[in-house]
Order: structure tokens, then sequence, then C-alpha cells
């Protein structure tokens, strides 16, 4: 896959293709509920695999029934949602803004999200819980409206240049504010720096519950989208000559992303790379159909962070935070991307 | 005749505007000598600097407050022209050692010394070593992200993308790092990887003082070089510059000048990458230029330090924080009010 992948630059997709996109989400479906059910397995508490289905089968109110129960089955499933959330929003942002290194993550809205809660948590107390999940929303929402706002209006709008500018720009001022009240405030600076790295830890089925609805709406909204970013990605005077309504389509967009970083960032802390990553994986194999990749990525993404997740159990004893292990496996795809023979507009 | 004249109104008003913007930085770093809890006035200032004061005020002034103000005028004039230079390499006005990862790096060696110290003998580590992994992080950072964006030369948006992923890389491994420490320690190696000014002596300044003078004419020497490969290598070598080797000296000198004001003060942010952008449009001129950039540099730091000594006094904050959120707010107001050419 190089730049010519992007979306409007590739040849329409082949019909010989269609079999092999099939074939590739039956085996996504197959690897995810592998990784799912392993992922119960798996753990600091070294239980045994039949004491772990026996207790999965009937709650008998043991240690064991509990760490299983309430620990890793919610964290199995946070990890697939949040999984989900950021890989789709990956794929939209990609999409609307025609940039392939677009990312939730670079583009500041997880930050947003992020010196949202940490003001919260100065102003309120550093108990940080899952209901900060509106805060979290709200700073997303600021941040994802200033570098929309910024990064497309104006005489160089839209360029991908003056959007990634953009994102760097916020995200800097972001976290020059947060460093700035966790270095005065100790306690909120203890409290956040485990959850600023971005991991599953000790979540539980309260903070499930609490993003799910607007983890859902994002993804609802979403899953309309792929038809109109098809579209999109002929650039937005073609799509208006073809009948498409960029400026609605892109609002969507925004909103769908807001709810779904904002939501994902709130239960897990920020994770960058999964936005990144997917919907680069999913073009190489499906191509450059929207009405594929985005909703494969709702599959994807959840397999990339739950073996993050796994991995990060495994491979160090104290157990390496979701967000960094995904953050070691992308940046070098990052970086591979970019010395594609293709990417000469890098 | 005519694009002569131009080009040296140009380079006059260039002129006027670096010695302008020089002489400012010098009187608020004068004036931000007075400032501070010991409560003296500019008489005692005076008095300290030209030696008649008493000893405890001479200590504050000579002492205390006078390299901090030094290391702020010259650091930042330095970090400018480090900037400068990536700017200058990578034909883009988000090159800087910020965006290609050499601050991360930085950080990642420091926090990797303080957390080895602790390891061995419980304490936090000493500042020398803090600086000597500082420099090998940053340095180490610097060459990698370079080599992972070589291929047949380094050009521009792929340096920065490199940097970028590096950078995240870094930065997640840090976070991790905060993570497995104490809290107190966790608290103080943030602090300094915020960037501060708070611990500056003169043994810090003096370096800092030989670094520039000696750096300063080996890039004026170059700047000719600098602006013809500007055009493009191809450009450059037809103009009689060989690319590699002229970017080879203009790296290694602007990455030396970073470093060591890192290595002194943490990691500051967004100086380097402010700093050459405001003084190209200040003083109008077509490119990034190493002299308005310096002054400019070291009015952002010397105005950032007074702010980070007194907006929330008695407590001081990392003049990291203060750049960080004034250099980014800038860039913001820039891509929001000009924009044109994609550049910001």
């Amino acid at each position: 896959m190089t730049l010519a992948d992007t979306p409007g630059l590739a040849p329409p997709p082949v019909d010989a293709g269609a079999r092999r996109r099939i074939a590739a989400t039956a085996a996504g479906v197959g690897i995810l509920v592998l990784l799912a059910v392993a992922s119960l397995f798996i753990g600091s508490g070294a239980i045994a695999p039949a004491e772990v289905w026996r207790v999965l089968l009937t709650d008998d109110g043991s240690p064991t029934a509990l760490i299983v129960r309430e620990y890793r089955v919610p964290r199995m499933l946070l990890a697939i949602v949040v999984g989900a959330a950021l890989g789709i929003s990956g794929a939209i942002i990609q999409a609307i803004t025609r940039n392939p290194l677009a990312d939730p993550g670079i583009l500041g809205v997880n930050a947003g999200a992020y010196t949202a809660v940490v003001l919260a948590a100065a102003a309120l107390g550093p108990s940080l819980s899952a209901g900060h999940v509106t805060v979290a929303l709200a700073g997303a929402l600021i941040a994802s409206l200033v570098v929309y706002g910024i990064g497309t209006t104006g005489p160089a709008g839209g360029t991908s240049t003056k959007l990634v500018l953009t994102g760097v720009a916020l995200g800097a001022v972001l976290s020059g504010i947060s460093f700035a009240v966790t270095l005065t405030m100790p306690e909120v600076f203890d409290k956040v720096r485990f959850w600023s790295a971005g991991s599953l830890q000790n979540r539980q089925f309260d903070t499930l519950w609490t993003v799910l609805p607007f983890i859902a709406a994002g993804l609802l909204i979403a899953l309309l989208l792929p038809r109109a970013l098809n579209a999109l990605a002929l650039g937005d005077d073609v799509a208006v000559a073809l009948g498409a309504r960029p400026t609605p389509t892109k609002l969507a967009a925004v909103i769908a992303v807001t709810l779904l970083c904002g939501a994902a960032t709130a239960a897990a802390g920020p994770i960058a790379f999964i936005g990144l990553m997917v919907p680069h994986a999913l073009r190489s194999i499906v191509g450059p159909d929207q009405r594929w990749i985005v909703p494969l990525s709702v599959i994807a993404a959840p397999i990339l962070l739950l073996s993050a997740d796994v991995s990060g159990r495994v491979v160090v004893s104290s157990e390496l935070p979701a967000g960094v292990v995904t953050a070691f496996i992308g940046a070098p795809v990052l970086i591979a991307l970019t010395r594609r023979k293709g990417a000469r507009g890098l | 005749m005519r694009i002569g004249a131009l080009s040296l109104r140009l380079e006059v008003r260039a002129l006027i505007w670096t010695v302008g913007v020089t002489l400012v930085a010098i009187a608020i770093g004068l004036w931000s000598l007075t400032v501070g809890s010991a409560g003296l006035g500019a008489a005692d200032v005076f008095d300290a600097l030209s030696g008649r004061a008493d000893a405890s005020t001479t200590r504050i002034v000579v002492e205390w407050r006078l390299p901090r103000i030094v290391f702020a005028l010259l650091g930042g004039a330095a970090l400018a022209i480090g900037g400068c230079v990536f700017q200058s390499v990578t034909r883009n006005p988000l090159g800087s050692p910020d965006i290609i990862g050499f601050s991360t790096g930085a950080y990642t060696g420091a926090l990797l010394v303080s957390l080895l110290a602790a390891g061995s003998a419980g304490n936090t580590g000493s500042a020398l070593n803090t600086s000597l992994g500082a420099l090998a992080g940053g340095l180490l950072t610097g060459a990698v992200v370079y080599l992972f964006a070589y291929r047949r030369g380094v050009t521009g948006m792929r340096i920065i993308v490199v940097g970028i992923g590096v950078s995240l890389f870094l930065g997640a491994f840090n976070t991790w790092v905060l993570t497995v420490m104490r809290r107190e320690q966790a608290l103080s190696a943030a602090s300094w990887g915020a960037g501060s000014l708070n611990e500056i002596a003169w043994t810090h300044t003096i370096p800092l003082l030989v670094g520039l003078v000696i750096a300063l004419p080996i890039l004026l020497s170059l700047q000719e070089g600098m602006r013809m490969l500007e055009m493009g290598d191809d450009t450059g070598r037809a103009l009689g510059v060989g690319a590699e080797p002229v970017r080879g000296i203009l790296l290694l000198v602007g990455i030396a000048l970073v470093a060591l004001v890192t290595a002194s003060a943490g990691p500051i942010a967004f100086v380097a990458l402010a700093a050459p952008q405001l003084a190209m449009r200040a003083a109008r001129t077509p490119g990034v230029r190493l002299l308005p950039s310096a002054a400019f540099g070291a009015l952002l730091l010397v105005i950032g330090d007074l702010i980070a000594r007194t907006v929330i006094a008695p407590a001081q904050l990392p003049v990291g924080v203060v750049t960080l959120c004034l250099g980014g707010a800038y860039l913001v107001w820039l891509l929001a009010t000009h924009g044109r050419n994609g550049r910001p």
C-alpha cells in the first residue's frame, strides 16, 4: 500500500477482491474471538484454565471468581469497545481529512479529553473515575472543533499539513496546561500518571457501562457514514458535483469522533496509534473502499488493542500499560509508512 | 540592480529588528533582576551589579538571579538558532529539535539515569549524571531519527514524521517509567522534564556562552549555503553547495547548541519552533534567518522565565510549561489568522 492507495487516488477495486474481503472478515472475527477468550486465561493471578472455565460458568463467590468475573471479563470487553472506538475514529479522521497520517492522538483530540479530565481532577479532587466521561467528552469536542475549524478554513484550509500542524500546536498548549496543573498539585499528578499512559488495568464493569452508551452512539453514526466518505475521497468539489453534501458529512464525522475518542480516553487514558495503524492495515487488505474499511476497523482495532493488552501483561512482570505497547508497535509502523517507496509526498 | 537594492533593504530591516529585539530582551532581563521574593529595588540591583551593595544582596543578584537571566537570554538564542537550522534544513516550519525527538530523547535519558541511580543507591541521581544522561539520550535520538529518515539524503517531511513517531514511542516509554517510580521521584523527574531554569548557576551559563561564541561564526559562514539548500538540493548543487556536507555540519552545530541548553535546563519546548517563525514574520525575510531568530529566542525565553517566576509566586512553574502554552497558542493563532501557502 502506498500513498496512491489513499481514497480517491487508487484505481477502482477489482471484482476479485470481494472474496478476499469476505475471507479477511471471517478471519478477523475468528482471531478476535480467540484472543478475547485467551485474554481471560492470561493474567498475573496464575489461575488454572479449568478453574477459569468453572468460575466463568458458575459464580461461587471465591476470590478466583471475583478476579475472573469482575476484572478479566470487563477488561476484555473494555479492550474490545475502546479498540473499536479508536480504530473506527481513525478510519473516519483519515477519510475526512484525506490525510493518511491522521490519528486522534496526533490531531490532539485525545489530548483535549486528557486535559479536561486533569482540570476536572484539579478542581473537584483527584478521584479519577469513569464519572469523568462527560468532562472528557467536552474536552474532546472542544479540541476537535478547534483543530477542525482552524485546520480546514482559511487559504490553506484542509491541507493535511495545516491540519496536522494545528493538531500538534493545540496538543502542545493542552499538554502545557495539564503539565502546569499536575506539577503544582502532587496528588493530581500521582493519580493521572497511571492513567495517562493509557491502560486497561483494574477497569471494572462500572467503567464499561459508563462509556458504552457514548461509544455505541458514536459507532452507530460512524457506520452510517462510509458511502458519504467515499464521495468525499474525490475532493469536496467533485463530491458536490456528484450530489453529496460534504458539510453534514463532516459534521457527523466530527460528532462521531468526539463521542468515540472522548469516551475511549475517559475509560483507558490516551492511547495513540491504533487509529493510525488499523485503517492502513485494512486498506492494504481490502482496498480503499470505506464501506469495508470503516466496519472492518470495528473488528481489526480490538484485535490490536487486545493483543497489546495481553502482551503487556505477559512481557513484563510489572505489567506494561496497553498504551505503551501500542506506541511501541505503532511508532515503527509510522516510520515504515513514511519510508515507503511510494510515499514521495512525505 | 533592483533586486540587489531590494534584498539590501530587507536585510536592513532584519538588522533593525535584530538589534531592537535584542535590546528589549536585555532590558526585560535587567528589569527581571528586581523581581523576586527578596524585595529588591532597582537601586539595590544597580548597586549589586556595580559592586557597592552588601554581601547578601550581591549574592542574591549576582550569584542567583544574574546567571539565570543570562542563561535565559543565551539559552533562548541558542534554542532559536538550533530551530532556525532545523527549519532551514528540513525546509519546513515544523522542523525543530522538539519535533524530531531530541527533547523527548533527552528526557528519556535523564529518566533512565535517575531510575538507575534510585535502583542502586536510593537517591535521585546527581545533576551532572542527569545532564549527561539527557545529552546522550538527545543525541542518540537525533541520530536514530536521522538514520531512519535517511534514504539517499534526508528530506523535509520525512524527517519530521519519523521524528514524531520516535517522539511518541519515547513519550510512551517516559510515561511508563514515571508510573514505576516513587511519587516524589516521579514528580521531580517530571519537573525536570518540563524544562526549568530554577537550578541554573554560573557553572551552567559559562559553557553555554562558550558554545555560542564557537558556534555562531561557523553557522554564519555557512548561512549562504543554507539559503541555497532551501531552494532544493539540486539548485544548491548547481550553485556550488554540496548538500550533505553542509547539512551535516549545520545539523551537528544546531544539535550541539540545543544539547547545551537541554543538559542544564531540561527540554524547553517551542522556543526553537516559534522564534525563527516569529522573526521571519516580523522582519519579513524570505526565509528563516539566524540572527533575528536568536534575538527573538532570547526575548521569548526571558519573558517565559519572568512569567514562570511570577504567575504563581512564591512557587515557580518550570519555564518549559510557560513556553509550551505560549508557543502553542501562538502557533494556533497563526494558523487561525494566516496560513497562506500552507505555512503557519
